[in-house]
Order: C-alpha cells, then sequence, then structure tokens
C-alpha cells in the first residue's frame, strides 16, 4: 500500500536551499563575537551554529543568504559578501 | 536543536522569511512534547513536502480552515489516553485561514475550552496564493485584490482585530508579538503553554515577497511596525490587559516607506494622515507611550 | 440482548460497545437522536468517550480526524447539508487513510429544504474514498457499524467506512434490535492499534503536499484498497455471522428470489423491505419476479451483481437520488456491470422515486413492474403529481 503519506523526521533529507543564493553570503568575521546567540536565534534556516566565542558557522548547503544574521548581530561581526568572493568560509 | 531539531534546514521558504523564523522560535519555546495541526498555507507548503518534512515533532496538516478543529480532536484524544498533561497541542495558520476562513473553527476551539494554544503567523494577507487582501490586511496596503489605482488606494478595510476578538471569548490568555522581537516572542510562547486552556498568539510576520523589502530587512520592518503603534504588542490575562510593549511612537511614514505594498501613499499626506490615526488610536487604547 | 427500540437508540448502543475515545458532532435531523443518547451514556459515565461538541459539521470531522490521527478509535454522525458541509474533510480523512466510521442517516438535500428521507447526501460522496454500505433493516445498520469499524481498521484496508441508513424510516422507526453484547464485541473487534499516529515518542508528518511525482499514487493505493474490500467485506461478515449467529452472505448484495426471476428490481435500503413485500406476493400468483438489494455502493460490486443479474431478462433499478442532467446514480453502474459482456439483462430500465420523503409506497413498487416492459426507459420518476407540474412559476 502506498499512502498515506507520512514522513519520519530523521528520515527526512530536505532541499540543499544554500544552491538558491545568488548574490551575498555571510561571512563570519570571528573578532568581535560576544556568543549572543542572536544570529543562530534568527536564521530562518535554523543553519547557524555554534556555542563559544568567534566559532559560530554557518552550514552553506541551507544558507539561503537572507542577510537577517548580519543585521541582528549587535557587534557588527557578520559581512553580506558577495557570492563570487571566495572567503575562507565553505 | 543540535541533535533533534525541531525545525530544521531543507525548508523551501523564500530567503528571509518572517514566519519560518517565528515558527521555529514557537515550537523550539515549546518543545518537543507538542503535537501541531497546521492549516494550509505558506508554512504547510515550505515545510512538507513529500518525502521531506521539516518538522521534529509530530505534526499533521488536513485542510486551509480546520487546524483549531482538529487539535480539538487531538486534544480530546490525549485527554482520552491520559497524555495530555505531558503534551501541548498547538494549532496554527496564517492569517487567512486564522482570521478569515478559519475564524468559525477557532471560534469553537477557544468557546470549547481546549487546552490549546493557536498561533497565528500574521503576514496580512494571502502570500500563498500571490499575496492577495485577507481581512488582517491593513489599511491602504496594496494587494493583488486590492491594488491601487486611480480611484483606489489599496484595501478599504482595517485590519481585523482577531486578538481581541478572541479575548472576548473569555479565554485565559491573548498575546500579540513580532518576529522583530523574538525573546518576546519566546517568553510569550512559553507563557502559553504553561496556562491550561485555549490560548491565542498573534505574531507579526513579515513576507518580504508580499511586502516588497529586502530579505534583510525583515527585523527593521517588523520592529517599525511595533515602534509606530500600528502593531502593538500587548498580552491580556483573563481579559485584562496585563503587558504591552511601550514605545516612543514614531511616524507611521517611516513605516510605510520601508516597503512596496505602501509606496503609492508616499505623496498621499490625506491617506497617511488616516494611517497615523489608526496608530494613534492603537497608541491610545493601549496606552503604547512610554512615560516621560 | 433483544430490545425494541428507536433506530438511533440502537446505533447509540452499538457505538457505546466499541467505545470510541472521541465523539463528536453536530445536530442536524434525522441525525439529533443518536448523538442525544450517546451525550446522555458520556454524561451517566457509561461511556468513557470524550464528547466534542462541535460549531459545525465541518469541525465535527476534523475532530474526528485530528483524534483518529492520535491513534484513537472515533465516532461521527450527521445527514444531509451537514454531509455536505464536512465534504471537503471526508475527502481529507479518506486521503489521510484514517479509519474513521460515521452514520449517515440519509436525507435529501436543499433547495428546497426538505428534511425527510432519499439518498442523493451519501451517494452524492461516491467519490469521497470512503466504504459505503446501506442498511435495509436496524438490525443491519447496528451489525453494519460493528464491521464498518473492524473492516476501516483492519491493516490491509485503513480506508473510513459510512453506514447509511434511512433517515426517519431507520432512525426513528422502533424494531426488534439484538444488540450484540460487549465481550462478544470485544472478542470481534480488538483494540484500535493504529499503524500511524501522532506521538511526541515517535514523531511523523502527516497531511503532506504531493506533487506530481507522487499525487498520482496515492490515489492509486485507495482505488486498490478499495477493489481488495470487496473481498474483506464478504471475509469480515463471514466472522461476524459465526460470532453474532447472523446469516448475512456477503455485504455486497442481497438476492431475493432472483434466481428464476423474469423482472428485478435493484433497490438500496429500507425500500428494499417494500420491494420484498411485493415480490412474495407476486411469487404467490407465480409471477417470476424478485429483488437485488445493494448493500456495499462503495465499492460497487460489479462482479457479484453480473452473475446476480446475468441471466434475468428486464431490470428495474430504482434509485432514491438524481445525477440531475444525467442517468440516475445506480442505474449507471448497472448498466456499466454489462456493458462489454455477453450475457445480461436485454432491457435495464432506471426509476427515480421517493425523494424529499415520498412515500415508495406496495403500489408505487407495483407501478415500477408494470413499466418495467421492453420499451427501455432512463429516469422515469414514479409517483409524480402531475397536477403540480402544470403550476407557473411565480404564482
Amino acid at each position: 500500500m502506498f499512502g498515506p503519506l507520512t514522513v519520519n523526521p530523521v528520515k527526512s533529507k530536505g532541499s540543499k536551499t544554500g544552491s538558491w543564493r545568488t548574490l551575498l553570503r555571510p561571512h563570519y568575521l570571528h573578532k568581535n563575537c560576544i556568543a549572543c546567540k542572536m544570529c543562530a536565534m534568527i536564521c530562518p534556516e535554523d543553519c547557524v551554529s555554534g556555542k563559544e566565542k568567534n566559532a559560530f558557522l554557518v552550514d552553506y548547503n541551507y544558507c539561503k543568504g537572507c542577510g537577517v544574521c548580519a543585521d541582528i548581530c549587535p557587534k557588527k561581526d557578520i559581512e553580506m559578501v558577495s557570492e563570487e568572493s571566495k572567503s575562507e568560509d565553505k | 536543536m543540535e541533535n533533534n531539531p525541531l525545525f530544521r534546514s531543507g525548508h523551501t521558504a523564500c530567503a528571509g522569511c518572517g514566519q519560518a523564523i517565528a515558527a521555529r522560535l514557537v515550537i523550539e519555546a515549546s518543545g518537543a512534547n507538542t503535537i501541531i495541526a497546521n492549516n494550509t498555507g505558506c508554512l504547510e507548503v515550505f515545510t512538507t513536502k513529500y518525502p521531506d518534512t521539516a518538522w521534529g515533532v509530530p505534526w499533521i496538516h488536513s485542510l486551509f480552515e480546520n487546524s483549531a478543529a482538529v487539535a480539538s480532536g487531538i486534544e480530546a484524544a490525549l485527554i482520552y489516553l491520559g497524555k495530555k498533561d505531558t503534551t501541548n497541542v498547538i494549532a496554527q495558520g496564517g492569517d487567512g485561514s486564522t482570521g478569515d476562513i478559519g475564524l468559525q473553527a477557532l471560534s469553537g476551539m477557544l468557546e470549547r475550552g481546549h487546552d490549546i494554544l493557536y498561533v497565528c503567523y500574521d503576514n496580512e494577507a494571502y502570500m500563498n496564493t500571490g499575496v492577495q487582501r485577507s481581512g488582517l490586511t491593513p489599511f491602504d496596503t496594496n494587494t493583488t485584490t486590492s491594488p491601487s489605482g486611480a480611484r483606489s488606494s489599496g484595501n478599504i478595510r482595517p485590519k481585523k482585530p482577531v486578538p481581541e476578538i478572541c479575548n472576548a471569548h473569555g479565554i485565559p490568555y491573548v498575546a500579540t508579538a513580532s518576529a522583530g522581537f523574538p525573546q518576546d516572542l519566546t517568553r510569550k510562547v512559553k507563557k502559553a503553554v504553561s496556562i491550561k486552556g485555549p490560548k491565542y498568539i498573534q505574531i507579526h510576520v513579515p513576507c518580504p515577497l508580499g511586502w516588497r523589502h529586502e530579505t534583510n530587512q525583515m527585523l527593521p520592518v517588523a520592529k517599525l511596525a511595533v515602534e509606530t503603534g500600528l502593531y502593538p504588542l500587548f498580552e491580556y490575562e483573563n481579559g485584562v490587559l496585563a503587558s504591552r510593549k511601550q514605545i516612543a511612537p514614531k511616524p507611521v511614514e517611516e513605516y510605510l516607506k520601508s516597503q512596496g505594498r505602501f509606496k503609492h501613499l508616499l505623496n498621499n499626506p490625506e491617506e497617511i494622515k488616516k494611517i497615523q490615526e489608526i496608530a494613534d488610536n492603537n497608541i491610545k487604547k493601549y496606552n503604547l507611550k512610554v512615560e516621560a | 440482548m433483544k430490545e425494541f427500540v428507536e433506530g438511533s437508540h440502537a446505533i447509540a448502543e452499538i457505538i457505546k460497545a466499541v467505545q470510541p475515545g472521541v465523539i463528536s458532532a453536530y445536530p442536524i435531523t434525522p441525525q439529533t437522536h443518536i448523538v442525544e443518547d450517546l451525550a446522555q451514556m458520556v454524561s451517566n459515565g457509561e461511556l468513557k468517550s470524550q464528547f466534542v461538541n462541535v460549531e459545525s459539521e465541518h469541525s465535527a470531522a476534523s475532530v474526528v480526524l485530528g483524534g483518529s490521527a492520535t491513534g484513537v478509535r472515533v465516532y461521527t454522525a450527521t445527514s444531509s447539508q451537514g454531509l455536505f458541509y464536512m465534504q471537503e474533510v471526508v475527502f481529507n480523512i479518506a486521503g489521510m487513510r484514517l479509519p474513521v466510521v460515521m452514520t449517515c442517516a440519509n436525507r435529501a438535500v436543499s433547495a428546497p429544504i426538505n428534511i425527510w428521507n432519499d439518498q442523493q447526501d451519501s451517494i452524492s460522496l461516491r467519490d469521497a474514498g470512503w466504504i459505503q454500505i446501506y442498511a435495509e433493516d436496524n438490525q443491519e445498520a447496528v451489525d453494519f457499524h460493528l464491521i464498518a469499524y473492524r473492516l476501516a481498521e483492519d491493516k490491509r484496508v485503513m480506508l473510513p467506512v459510512m453506514v447509511c441508513m434511512d433517515g426517519f424510516i431507520l432512525t426513528h422507526g422502533m424494531e426488534t434490535v439484538d444488540i450484540p453484547e460487549q465481550e462478544k464485541v470485544n472478542k470481534f473487534l480488538p483494540n484500535y492499534n493504529p499503524l500511524y499516529k501522532l506521538d511526541p515518542a515517535h514523531p511523523i508528518s502527516m497531511g503532506l503536499l504531493a506533487d506530481p511525482d507522487y499525487y498520482m499514487e496515492a490515489r492509486f493505493a485507495i482505488q486498490e484498497t478499495m477493489k481488495e474490500s470487496i473481498g474483506y467485506l464478504s471475509e469480515i461478515s463471514q466472522e461476524f455471522n459465526a460470532a453474532f449467529g447472523r446469516d448475512y452472505k456477503d455485504l455486497l448484495v442481497e438476492e431475493y428470489q432472483t434466481k428464476d426471476a423474469e423482472k428485478v428490481i435493484v433497490a438500496m435500503g429500507s425500500v428494499c423491505g417494500t420491494i420484498k413485500e411485493v415480490v412474495d406476493e407476486q411469487r404467490a400468483k407465480g409471477k417470476k419476479v424478485g429483488l437485488l438489494r445493494i448493500i456495499s455502493y462503495r465499492p460497487f460490486p460489479y462482479a457479484r451483481i453480473y452473475e446476480a443479474l446475468k441471466d434475468v431478462p428486464r431490470v428495474a433499478v430504482l434509485d432514491k437520488a438524481v445525477s440531475l442532467g444525467a442517468y440516475a446514480p445506480i442505474a449507471v453502474e448497472i448498466k456499466a456491470a454489462f456493458y462489454g459482456k455477453k450475457k445480461g439483462p436485454k432491457v435495464i430500465s432506471s426509476f427515480v422515486g421517493g425523494l424529499g420523503g415520498r412515500d415508495i409506497t406496495l403500489e408505487s413498487v407495483h407501478e415500477v413492474f408494470r413499466r418495467l416492459t421492453a420499451k427501455e426507459v432512463n429516469s422515469d420518476f414514479i409517483d409524480l403529481k402531475p397536477e403540480l407540474l402544470k403550476e407557473e412559476y411565480g404564482e
């Protein structure tokens, strides 16, 4: 029997929405971070992780480049950079 | 969050979606022991396209307008199973599915006294179908079914006061919140789920596509709505205004010029005046002004 | 235990015995007595269900949908406009493969508004993905509910079942009914143990968006299950006979004096009692007439009908519903059962009667047999009042 259509979240892979980014990507400077976690809290993709200062990471497989994390960062420690510019981020 | 996310990456919301942020904050505040019933709408579509799901909690979508009733059945079943005390039930939907087509089901859920938190993600139009006007679309908004033109400056009616309608049901908790104030939102959800009975939270969630602002402007736009008095943040507890976010009111023009949906108003002082009156009334009604 | 009771009360008794966790309903005539009796049972503490009094049928169906998805047995009942108002949810329940059981107290639909019996309501929802079985009397109505739960919750099925009983005629009719005993019910119908449910210990998502890559297969699966359910209906009715001492051949059709019949009426529901009386009377006079009663309208038992009617020269299909602008609903199916087949009736005539509660009397049945001639007729209304048809609009 096919159906009902139910999905176990453990098995769900999701879409690699990082491919949507066309213009800008967040570049975490890791200079003045105070680990307030606002970037992780506000990310609509739940793709920012980290606990310690200057150690927050973005999963670019999912980041759509909306820029809200850079906007909320109280220390201006996140910059939006052009997608072409190859930073140390991957 | 790290090991078993309750709202995970890989969903297909637009970049900078205010509803995605709010929905994640809501479920993280409520926790893993939650069952969600979700109306049809953007949130449903972008989180649960088979065979994927963004939800780490039990989640069900039935129809556009019936999440409050489906949640009522879930709650009744949990009571029957003796599991209600350990499980939160959330019904949720957008502004149209809550305040228009789903208002009857919502009212029934509130009146019957179910122990359910209803969350309305208010992006002020039918975004999933392409930005059509809803009952919660603000006055003078340009949408695809309330377009501005030679004889119209947009939506002809003010926003339907759904939080007030819910409060009139005599329920223990009603609150408004905003994606622009995430900690406040989290606090309200945690408080709501700690209260037994029907609860209603309406969250203002910017929609970059429908409101026509840059994706990174999600927070400033949401904040301006609150800071002008156009989207007052308050809590009712047992019918009494228990808190409100006080503001030093900014002119509504600042909010209007931040979004394309109000662009047609910017050279129309008469209409701006009418909108300023709406804000002023809110400021008076909820006593929003910071005391000097 | 045998009781002389109203049909609605008998239904409430059997629902009490199946012990649903959640019951939800909105009042509509002639369904009300069923849910009133259940509400009283809950109030008395005889029944442990959660009884949810909703603000509409749309929500009644949504509440039982939510309850069923949470893994408990559920029940609702409605009629006519109520069924139409919940239509959207009715389709949804089937698509989500939830084993909801509902009573439809068959009633005419508006306009004109009319609270009396015909079968337009449930027949109009034939494509919803619900198994639909129609009772002839209140004993059947009781038994069919028990069988409905067993069938719906069968892991091979997982489809909702609508038990249809003619409004007023059955719901408000007094008959002696044997209500199955609790112990036997428990044995026949084990506790509901769902394959999937909303449970924080094992979170799943239900009711997902299926794009063109997936939608067709989900619908195809229901269609296949429907076809297979023809066999399960027979199988479960045999088990039911053994457990409760009844004599159902299957729950597909009943053949009454059809073997050597020259004229057979095909019908569904309580009117079959009247038709049987006419058949008996005619048979006593040596006339070879019979009745083929449809019990399962969905799934529709084409093969059984073919076997039952293939040697009958003339068949009259008596519908208590119309498909306005087309052949009557059951007539279409009967004709389809013989299309392209070698054998079959020379005449399949279609009659419509009993709409909006107009009595189908013994004389009405005689009239159908009389009009069943060599000349085939379609959607021929019986018992019409020609004098009313002459009245002009607006007078």
